[in-house]
């Protein structure tokens, strides 16, 4: 017997993304958004098998280095300069069940602060080892883990005296083009957290705690990293009803 | 129980940042961390069956300015119409064709997809959609990732039946997703124009 095979629009569409826990197109304080914030409504529409179906990376071959930014640039075997840290979590969806085999990729600055980027202007220096990039892939219980060095905050130009809390960017696939995302992972206890304009355009408390990585003194590695634990949760499913399983899926 | 509220809310969405090429086009930036280049680069094989095309978009922000740190991504059916979905541990979603690519924005604010012309998916209405790409934009400024779809001005009868189109109710604000048609190195050439803000704002999609 074979497995059933389940085609896009086969199961539930996706709970409706809400608006209102997501910061809006337009937040005023963080000045980018005002010239890239559409004006018009979103228009709603059913998903259809273009949202429903996303892409897969079963083919993606991942290094072995890939997911430790401590080394994955090194030029002379030398290690990335900072506070080394293991970075872990589960990527979950709203219902609660574990997004497995899916692509998370990561980017950040170096432990002063610096991004490796052509057009990056802020003095604090390169750090020659540190690339600033790594992806992982997560195993059948949603997780994925990465090493790296704890990124520096840094300032910006927004407001003229703009600083960044330490970040990690995050994005994220699941199993549906509905359910892309990119998002930001700040570190518990960090005062620069509350000032930031764009960490401020989530409107809920409770969504910028969402947002913060708790440190994880169980998952620590003795005498070299700290750890921290970051979950992400992608859109969940609603169920279709099926005769032999009313209490749905 | 049937469409149960669920426990937990969705992580919010933050801005990919000014360095958004350094997670998803590192290449772009200089950096070579990866051995097999970026993720999305190309979209075709060989193999690939359908009628080749290129395509390009170029994005402006409100004042007109193009914006030269964004990513777009791809993602479409093949020529048949399918998407190329199986999610398994051991899925190869690509041995022909992957369906999706990703390009950053050059100093024009253009990005250039070379792929196939996508056949009609099945609508939820249970009649076909027009042939559509499905676009996303992130960058600097944007604070959730938007959606869109490129639809082809060759298509003119499909289009008018199209399940999406029609949900929007002004006809102008429909000519924002239809690319014009022309020939680029002797190779059919889709062009659209994504407008952030203005008059001709691009209609981008809550799905």
């Amino acid at each position: 017997m074979t497995d059933p095979v389940i085609l896009p629009g086969e199961q539930g569409a996706y709970y409706p993304r809400d608006r209102d826990w997501h910061p809006p197109a337009f937040t005023a304080d963080y000045k980018s958004s005002i010239l890239r914030s559409p004006k018009h409504a979103l228009i709603s529409m059913g998903q259809t098998a273009s949202e429903l179906a996303g892409p897969t990376f079963g083919h993606v071959k991942l290094g072995a280095l890939d997911n430790d930014l401590i080394r994955n640039y090194s030029q002379d075997g030398t290690e990335a300069i900072g506070q080394r840290l293991i970075v872990y979590g589960q990527v979950l969806d709203e219902n609660a069940r574990p997004v497995p085999h899916t692509l998370v990729e990561f980017w950040q600055a170096n432990a002063g602060g610096r991004y490796r980027h052509k057009r990056e202007g802020y003095l604090a220096p390169l750090d020659p080892n540190f690339g600033g990039c790594g992806r992982a892939i997560t195993d059948e219980n949603g997780y994925y883990h990465f090493r790296t060095i704890k990124p520096g905050a840094y300032p910006w130009p927004n407001r003229g005296n703009d600083w960044r809390p330490a970040h990690i960017h995050f994005s994220i696939f699941g199993h549906a083009f509905t359910q892309r995302l990119i998002t930001q992972m700040y570190f518990e206890g960090d005062p620069m957290i509350w000032q930031c304009p764009i960490v401020g355009g989530v409107p809920n408390p409770e969504g910028i705690e969402q947002l913060t990585a708790r440190l994880d003194r169980h998952n620590t590695t003795p005498m070299d990293a700290l750890a921290y634990r970051f979950d992400i949760v992608l859109r969940g499913r609603r169920s279709t009803l099926f005769e032999n399983k009313l209490e749905g899926n | 129980m049937l469409n149960r509220i669920a426990p937990l809310k969705e992580t919010p969405s933050q801005t990919g940042g000014p360095y958004v090429h350094i997670g998803l086009v590192p290449s772009f930036s200089e950096l070579h961390v990866f051995q097999d280049g970026d993720l999305g680069a190309t979209m075709l094989t060989p193999e690939t069956k359908g009628e080749r095309i290129v395509v390009t978009t170029n994005v402006y922000d409100g004042s007109g300015l193009p914006l030269i740190d964004a990513v777009v991504e791809v993602w479409q059916a093949d020529a048949d119409g399918l998407h190329v979905a199986a999610m398994s541990p051991r899925s190869n979603s690509a041995p022909a064709f992957t369906g999706w690519g990703r390009q950053a924005t050059d100093t024009s604010g253009q990005v250039r997809f070379e792929t196939i012309k996508p056949g009609r998916v099945s609508g939820p209405d249970g009649k076909p959609m027009a042939p559509h790409l499905t676009l996303w934009i992130a960058a600097r400024g944007i604070n959730t990732g938007l959606h869109t779809r490129l639809y082809f001005d060759d298509e003119r009868d499909a289009n008018a039946g199209d399940f999406v189109l029609n949900r929007i109710m002004d006809p102008r604000r429909r000519q924002t997703l239809i690319a014009a048609r022309d020939t680029q190195g002797g190779m059919p050439h889709y062009h659209l124009n994504i407008r952030l803000q203005g008059d001709d704002e691009t209609v981008f999609f809550d799905i």
